[in-house]
Parts: C-alpha cells; structure tokens; sequence
C-alpha cells in the first residue's frame, strides 16, 4: 500500500527489525505455544535492541522517535503467526511503560523504566479485576493509606505477563466508589502477600495470563504513580494509543493471514486446478483484501492524527472495533479455505483462528467501544 | 479528527456550493422526482457558476481546480436526498465530459466540451446495451465507415440523461470481428436523425431519466470520433477509475446524509417514554454504521489522492467502489428501520434514499465485477496499464494550489484592466445598489483598497485602510476582470488569484455584488 507516513528511515528500521524476529523469535515460537510462555530472555534480548525503547524519553534509555515506529513494532511482531507472542512481547513496553512514562515520577522512571526500557525488568498493566473488567470504575482492589506504605488487599485477573512480570502496574481503590476513587501504583511481584496463578485459556498460548492475589502487601508511598485518585484518568488516556496497537495488531495478523491463505491456495488442488481459481473464493479473497486496504488507510491516517496530538477518542474506538471484527471474520473465512488441514495444528490457520477472537473482547470489548462511539455520537 | 485532505479553501467552496444547492436544487426535489427529470436551465446554473467544469483547463470554460474540489462537489451533490438528481450531474461531469476533454479533437473540444462545462449540453455517456451489460467487449452497436461518416445501427440501453440529454458519448463497435480491440468511442448528437429513446420505469433515481435507444442508420460525422478506432474499450477503462471514485464518494457521503437524517428523527421521535435515541440497540447500530462510514470515507480520499497524484489505482478504485455503494445498501437498510413505518412513507426521505442506493452496487460494474477485478490483481497479480493517452485530465494533487486564471469564458480577450479610480467608482455604484453586507469587507490591491462598510444598513465604500471582518488580496487586474464578468470570482478564489482572510462567510456575499 502506497501511503505518506513511512519513511526511507521507517523502512530500513523494520528491515532490520523483521531480520532480527527472523532470527530470534520466529524459530522459538513453537515451543513457546506449546510451553504456554515466552522465556525472560526474549524480553532481555528485545530490550537490548532497544526496541522497547520507541517514544521514551533519552533520558531513561528512550529513543524520541514518532508513532510509526512503534506501529511497525507491532505490526511485524504480529506477523510471526503467534497473536500471543505479539501480545506478550508489546504489552511490556505498551502498557506498562507507557504508564510509567507519562506520569510517573523519576524516581520510578529510574528504578523502573529505565530497566524495563533496557529490557532487564517487565512490567505488566493490572486493571482488570474478577468483577470488574468492562466497569473499570468498580474496581475493588483496596489501597489502604498507613503511614510509610499503602497495604494493598484484592485480586486481578486476565493480567498478561502476570505470573513472570517483576512489577505491576496496578489500579487500586485509594478513595470512594466510582471514577474519583482510583489510584495508579507499582506494586512489586515479590513483595510479600503476592500469590499469582497462570489461567488456561483457548488461544494466545505463548502468552501467559494469570490471575494476581494480593493478602495485605505493603507498597512504598513513592509507588504511587502520578497524583492520588487521578487512576481512572490515566488509564483512559492511555486507551488510545493501547486501542491503535491492538487495531494495528489485528489488520497486521489479517495481512499475514490472508497471505499465507493466497499461499495455500495457489499450491492445493481440487477438481484438477487450483483452489485460487473457484470463483466463489476468489471473490471473498477480492472482498476480505478490499476491507483490508480500507481498514490500514483509516487506521493510519488516525496514528498520524494521534501523533499531531489531536483528541481521536472516538475515531480509537472505531478503528479498534472494526479491525478486532473484521480479524474474526477474517481468520474464520482463511480457515475454510483450507478445509479439513485448516483444523490441524500442522497449518497454521487454526492458531490464527484462535488467537484472533480475543480481539473484540480485551482492551475494551466491541459493546464498550460502541457505547463510547455513540455517546460521543449522539450524547 | 482533522481531516488532511481538504484546506480552508476546500471548505469555503463548500460552503458556497451548498448555499447554492439550497436555494436551486433542494427546493425542486419534489417535483423533478415527481416529473422524472431535471430542467435544462438547472444545468446552466451550475454552469455558470463554473461547478461543472472543475478540472477541466480554463481554455474550454474550466476552472482547472485540483481534484479535491471535485471530491467536495460530489460529496455534497450526494447529500440532497435525491440519487437521480445526483446520478445525472455526476454523469455530466465525471462519466461523460472527460472522455472529450481526454480524447476529444480540438474540434469536439470546442464543439461539445465547452457547452458541457458551461451547462448547454447535457452528456451521456452509452455503453451499456440490451445484450451486453458486464460484458463490455461483447457490445453489437455497430458503426461503419462511410465516406466522411459512420453509420451507426443497434441499440443501448439503461442510458442516464439519455431521454432527455443533447450529446450521447457512445460506444460502438467499429470492428465487429474483434472483441475489445473493436471498440471506439463516437460523440452522437442525442436529436440526429434516426436516434430514438423510450424512457425506462424504474425502482429508484426517479429525478434522473434512463433511456433505452435506438439507432438506426445514424449517420456521424468521422471528425466525431473520439481518439483512435478501435481503442475505445481501453479509454473506458480509464476513465472508469473517475466513476468509481465518484460512486464510491456517492456512497460514503450518502450514508453520512442518512445517518445524519436519522440521528436528527431519533432525538425527536419517543416510545416507551423516551427518546428512540437511548435504546442501546439502535445507539450500537448508529456507532457501527458511523465507524464503518468513517473508516471508507477515508479510504476513498487516500484513493482520491493516489489519483490525484496521477496514480493509476485500478485496484484501490474498486475497491472504494465495492465498499463504499455496498456501505451505503447496508446503511439505508438500518436507517429506514430507525423511521418505523414512517420510513416507508413518502413524508420522510428515507423511502428514497432507500430506493435510490439499491443501483449502487449495479452501475459503473457491479459488485461482482469489482470482485473480479481485485481477485485478478491479488490472485493473479495482473496489472493494469494507463492507456497513452494526452493529454490527461487535469488531476492535480490537493494543496498545490491552481495556477492559471479561472476565466469561465472560452474566447478569453480580456478587457482593457480599469484604473483604481473607476474600479472604485464601479464597485461604489455596485454595492450601495445591492443588500448590505453586515460586516466590514476589505478588498486589498496592494498598494490602494476598497472598503465596503455594510454594518450600518447600508454599503458605504471608501478607500480607508479601517480594520475588516474580512480581508480579500488580489491583484487590481483580477478584480477588474471579475467585475467585467471576465474572471469567476469563485474560480478566482480556487485558483489562488484571491486570497482571503478572516471572516470567509463575508467573501462569500461578494458574489452578490457582482450579480
Ligand atoms: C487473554 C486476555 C488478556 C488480558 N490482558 C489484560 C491485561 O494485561 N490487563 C488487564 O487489566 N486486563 C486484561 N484483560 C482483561 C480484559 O480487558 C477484559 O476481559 C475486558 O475488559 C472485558 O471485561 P470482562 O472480561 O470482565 O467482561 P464483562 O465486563 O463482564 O463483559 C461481559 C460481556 O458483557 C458486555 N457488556 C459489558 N458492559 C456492557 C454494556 N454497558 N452494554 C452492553 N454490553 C456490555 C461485554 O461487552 C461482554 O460481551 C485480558 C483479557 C484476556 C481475555
Ligand atoms: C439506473 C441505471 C442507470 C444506468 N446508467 C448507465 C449509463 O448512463 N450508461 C451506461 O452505459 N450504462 C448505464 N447503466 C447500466 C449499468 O452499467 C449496467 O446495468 C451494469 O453494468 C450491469 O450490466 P447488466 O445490467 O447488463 O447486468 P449483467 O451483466 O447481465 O449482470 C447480471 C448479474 O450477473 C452478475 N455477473 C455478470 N458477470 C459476472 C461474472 N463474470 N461473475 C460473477 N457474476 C457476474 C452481475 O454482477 C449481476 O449480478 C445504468 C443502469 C441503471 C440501472
């Protein structure tokens, strides 16, 4: 696709970036799947790179670069047939850093982002909790305010990198009911009262979800991140940009699904010519390419409108929404055309198919991003 | 989110060229679906106005604006609630004029071009026949070389403005032997003799009249012939990439206006004590369509742009097209369903904008063909290749600002300029005969002025340099050509020879002082 945002630079970066996953990620992930997790090192080896750098601030190992960089990131980390990888690998600088950087103090920039951007330490987001996952505002995770320390009472769940993460990033209950009670804090792993729990789940194998208790866990007052009570906000900053990821992520599989569909279809036959000449599948590849095409012109134009810092609270819904579904229907349509292999692990349209329907639930499901479209919308 | 693609020049036309479609066009809605067909003098208003002549050279009466005027135009004849009334102005310029202004002789330049863009000649263009609708190369109209002339004999069918209409830009088949190597292109004068049109019934577009013709030992003149025999079929193609677009900006921007409609019906409209517009149903339904319309609208301007560039985007155009007139069924389904039965009744558009969208994914190819299409270029990774063809029509990238001057008049000799003195004194007489303006006006010629005072009930005219709601810089002979009816002042504005600032809504009203 011809477009105005990627550079000569941009290029050469994700060359030697596709290079790099070629080498060290691509041939492990296998193994990863089917072990449920992805090894410390991959992080390290990532972060020494400096790709978990991109948009931070020099200062702490950052690199000042513009949001292209980030999305080819994403984009040729999600074309190495593993969702979960992907997800695994981003959500270290993406959620949890980004956090960091935007409103925390240098003294957690320093112990934190630092190595984390150094790829020495991970991090993780905790927001989601057993009952509330749509309803951030109900959170119930208790922050009690003692003297040198907050103790730290309540449970999380659905938290990727959970179990193997060596900080969190976590919304907690510091004041009353509702949006003005939430706080942002770390909260160390190993600190005492910490127990966590990898879930099992359908797909994104390679990526460990767990869920997190936390039995009276004493966290410093330095820990808090940015202002008292200010959580909820933060974290609703922070939906834009986790939205494009997740949209980019999700048309970045669609493209390397339906080439590798293309791929198949050329080689397998039936009826004495190959599955690329049925007319019928021709033209729901025609279809699913046309959609394509349209969804990465719309999703970049608001990754440039998001870089101008223009408010694209609504167009992040959009986009998040109409990439997660159509990576549904689309994984589901590339599955068919492999027919009885499509359900054999020995392709890999299944993982695809798998990995791919957690797309319209995390990171704020389909319904929610239509409430905050047709709020914004019709009020 | 900002758009990228329009500037405030681009938005400023707008804004005229509604005002305008408001006080010609939406009033007479009614009544041309009534009558099935749209009055000649509506298409010599727009002419006037310079609208149809867009990115046409100002040589043939064109403005010789970039292509996003084109995209603004489209979009907003798509939003007065009536496809017929869209389908034959888009017709006029984007589906019929162009292959004139591309492959015309200098002869048929000036003979049909210049009446199309100046409104005097409604266009249409004939491919589609009786036998041969999708399948292009398959077409019987037959033209036969006769000393100076071609005699044509066979018949069309589905021909927009073809009732009604003065030119048919028609394909035909010169070599009925060969398959698209064949085809070429002869502009017919819709009244010649042994030409004929019944007027076909349809579900929708009811404002636009569909013809089925007739030709029976039509007899053309050779110097009609449009380019190279026999390399029609290949000009079409080039010049469906433009009607995809368009049919694609018709999509998005049609669903936008229903959507728009809906939302106003469903803030008013109650049941079960509030508002239809709380129902979380029909909210996640308006928040789908919104983000489905907003993600096509702008993929169809990177297309725009691409083409714009001069990129030949067979691909992408069809795939604008295919989304955005299939977008546009989806939405006029969903937003009739908002009206309850008064979306069936003819007392709210939604009836006709339902009727109107169902052709979208038929004319200009139908859906299936666009599949086809892309199939070929993603499976089989065919490609196209712009037919030779000079010189092309002007698609200017957005933003490089036009050069060249807009006159709207073909024989351009331009009057003596006037001296600052009697441009004063003609623009005293003009505005204190005409309606006050309201605001302060600032007309800069660099090194003197003319300030048009109107907020005092009445248009006072000095020289004074005083502090303006508006500011317009141009050069003392553009104004005069302007005055002398020489130079469009809206084509002036696009092409850059008038620059405006602050209070644009003011410039606006100088067109009244100038009629
Ligand atoms: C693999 C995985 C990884 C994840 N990683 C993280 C992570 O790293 N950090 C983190 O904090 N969270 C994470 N999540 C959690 C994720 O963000 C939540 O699952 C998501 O926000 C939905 O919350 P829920 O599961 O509680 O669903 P619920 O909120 O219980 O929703 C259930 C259903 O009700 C619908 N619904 C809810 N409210 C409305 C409404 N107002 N109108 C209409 N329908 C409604 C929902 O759309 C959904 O269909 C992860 C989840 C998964 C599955
Ligand atoms: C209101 C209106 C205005 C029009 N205005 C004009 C005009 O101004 N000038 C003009 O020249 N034409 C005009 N047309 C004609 C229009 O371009 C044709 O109707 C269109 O190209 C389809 O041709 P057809 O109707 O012959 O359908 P057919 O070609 O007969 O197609 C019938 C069906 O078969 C499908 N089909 C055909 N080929 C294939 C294939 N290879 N694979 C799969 N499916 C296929 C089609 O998609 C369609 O669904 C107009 C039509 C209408 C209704």
């Amino acid at each position: 696709m011809n477009t105005n945002y990627f550079t000569s630079e941009h290029q050469l970066f994700r060359k030697s970036l596709r290079d790099f996953l070629d080498r060290e990620i691509v041939p492990h992930i296998d193994e990863w799947e089917e072990k449920g997790e992805i090894p410390v090192s991959a992080f390290n080896k990532l972060g020494q790179m400096g790709y978990y750098g991109l948009g931070f601030e020099e200062k702490f190992g950052g690199m000042q670069t513009d949001i292209f960089y980030t999305i080819i990131l994403v984009e040729e980390l999600n074309k190495c047939n593993s969702a979960g990888t992907a997800a695994s690998l981003l959500s270290h600088p993406t959620l949890a850093l980004e956090h960091l950087s935007k409103n925390g103090s240098d003294f957690l920039k320093t112990k934190y982002l630092e190595p984390g951007i150094a790829g020495e330490i991970i991090g993780c987001l905790a927001i989601s909790e057993p009952q509330a996952g749509s309803d951030v505002s109900n959170i119930q995770t208790k922050a009690e305010e003692k003297e040198s320390y907050y103790l730290i009472n309540g449970a999380k769940t659905f938290i990727t990198n959970g179990v193997k993460s060596d900080f969190y990033v976590a919304a907690v209950r510091t004041g009353d009911k509702g949006y003005d009670g939430i706080s942002m804090m770390v909260i160390d792993r190993k600190s005492e009262g910490v127990q966590t729990n990898r879930l099992k789940k359908l797909g994104w194998h390679a990526s460990e979800t767990a869920e997190i208790a936390f039995d009276n866990v004493k966290v410093p007052k330095e820990n808090l991140i940015g202002e008292i009570n200010k959580g909820f906000y933060y974290i609703m900053e922070k939906f834009e940009l986790e939205r494009l990821i997740l949209s980019t992520g999700a048309l970045a599989s669609a493209e390397y699904a339906l080439t590798y569909g293309l791929q198949y279809m050329s080689e397998r036959e039936a009826f004495n010519r190959p599955l690329n000449k049925f007319q019928e599948l021709r033209h729901r590849v025609a279809q699913l390419s046309a959609e394509l095409e349209c969804l990465k012109a719309f999703n970049y134009q608001i990754c440039q409108a998001l870089q101008q810092k223009e408010d694209v609270t609504k167009e992040c819904a959009m986009t998040k929404l109409l990439c997660t579904e159509f990576m549904d229907k689309l994984s589901y349509q590339v599955l068919q055309f492999f027919g009885g292999y499509g359900y054999m692990e020995e392709y890999k349209a299944a993982r695809i198919f798998r990995d791919s329907r957690i797309g319209t639930i995390g990171g704020g499901t389909s319904e929610i991003m239509r409430e905050i479209i047709a709020k914004s919308i019709i009020g | 989110m900002k758009n990228y693609y329009f500037n405030e020049d681009h938005e400023l036309f707008r804004q005229g060229l509604k005002d305008f479609l408001n006080k010609e066009v939406v009033p007479n809605i009614e009544k041309w679906e009534e009558e099935q067909r749209i009055p000649k003098e509506i298409f010599k208003k727009f002419g006037d106005m310079g609208y149809l002549g867009l990115n046409y050279p100002e040589k043939y009466g064109g403005i010789d604006a970039d292509f996003f005027y084109a995209v603004v135009f489209t979009e907003e004849i798509s939003k007065v609630f009536s496809g017929g009334f869209m389908a034959a102005f888009a017709v006029q310029q984007f589906m019929s004029s162009p292959y004139l202004m591309k492959h015309g002789s200098d002869f048929i330049k000036e003979k049909y071009l210049t009446k199309a863009i100046s409104g005097d000649a409604i266009c249409s263009i004939a491919i589609t026949e009786p036998n041969a609708g999708s399948d292009v190369a398959n077409i019987r109209t037959t033209a036969v070389r006769d000393g100076d002339y071609y005699i044509v004999n066979g018949s069309k069918t589905f021909i927009t403005s073809g009732v009604y209409g003065d030119v048919l830009i028609t394909v035909v088949k010169t070599n009925p032997n060969e398959g698209f190597n064949g085809i070429s292109l002869l502009v017919i004068d819709r009244n010649a003799e042994g030409v004929s049109a019944t007027k076909l019934k349809k579900l929708g577009w009811h404002a636009s009249d569909t013809a089925e013709l007739s030709f029976d030992n039509v007899k053309v003149p050779v110097e009609n012939l449009l380019g190279e025999e026999n390399h029609g079929f290949f000009y079409l193609m080039d010049g469906l990439q433009l009607e995809r677009l368009v049919g694609a900006i018709g999509g998005y921007a049609g669903s936008e206006a229903a959507l728009d409609y809906s939302l106003q019906y469903m803030s008013e409209r109650e049941a079960f004590g509030r508002p239809i517009n709380k129902f979380q149903v029909l909210r996640h339904r308006v928040a789908q369509m919104a983000s489905e319309i907003e993600s096509i609208k702008y993929f169809v301007y990177h297309c725009c742009r691409l083409h714009a560039e001069g990129e030949y985007v067979v691909k992408e155009c069809s795939m604008a097209k295919l989304l955005g007139t299939e977008l546009s069924d989806k939405v006029m389904y969903q937003c009739l369903q908002f009206f309850g039965g008064y979306g069936y009744m003819e007392e709210y558009k939604m009836a006709r904008m339902f009727r109107d969208s169902r052709i979208g994914t038929i004319g200009g190819g139908t859906s299936e063909i666009m599949r086809e299409i892309i199939a070929k270029m993603v499976i089989d990774d065919k490609s196209y290749q712009k037919s030779t063809q000079t010189p092309i029509i002007n698609t200017k990238a957005t933003n490089g600002s036009a050069n060249g001057s807009m006159n709207n008049k073909t024989n351009n000799q331009k009057t003596t300029t006037m001296s600052y003195e009697s441009t004063f004194n003609t623009m005293k007489e003009k505005a204190e005969s005409a309606q006050p303006l309201g605001s302060v006006l600032k007309l800069n010629f660099g090194e003197n002025r003319i300030v048009i005072d109107g907020t005092n009930g009445a248009n006072n005219v000095t020289g004074d340099d005083i502090d303006a709601n508006c500011t317009v810089d141009v050069s003392l002979d553009d104004f005069t050509s302007m005055l002398n009816g020489d130079l469009n002042p809206m084509g002036a504005f696009m092409s850059g020879k008038m620059k405006v600032k602050g209070d644009t809504g003011v410039a606006l009203k100088l067109q009244t002082l100038f009629s």
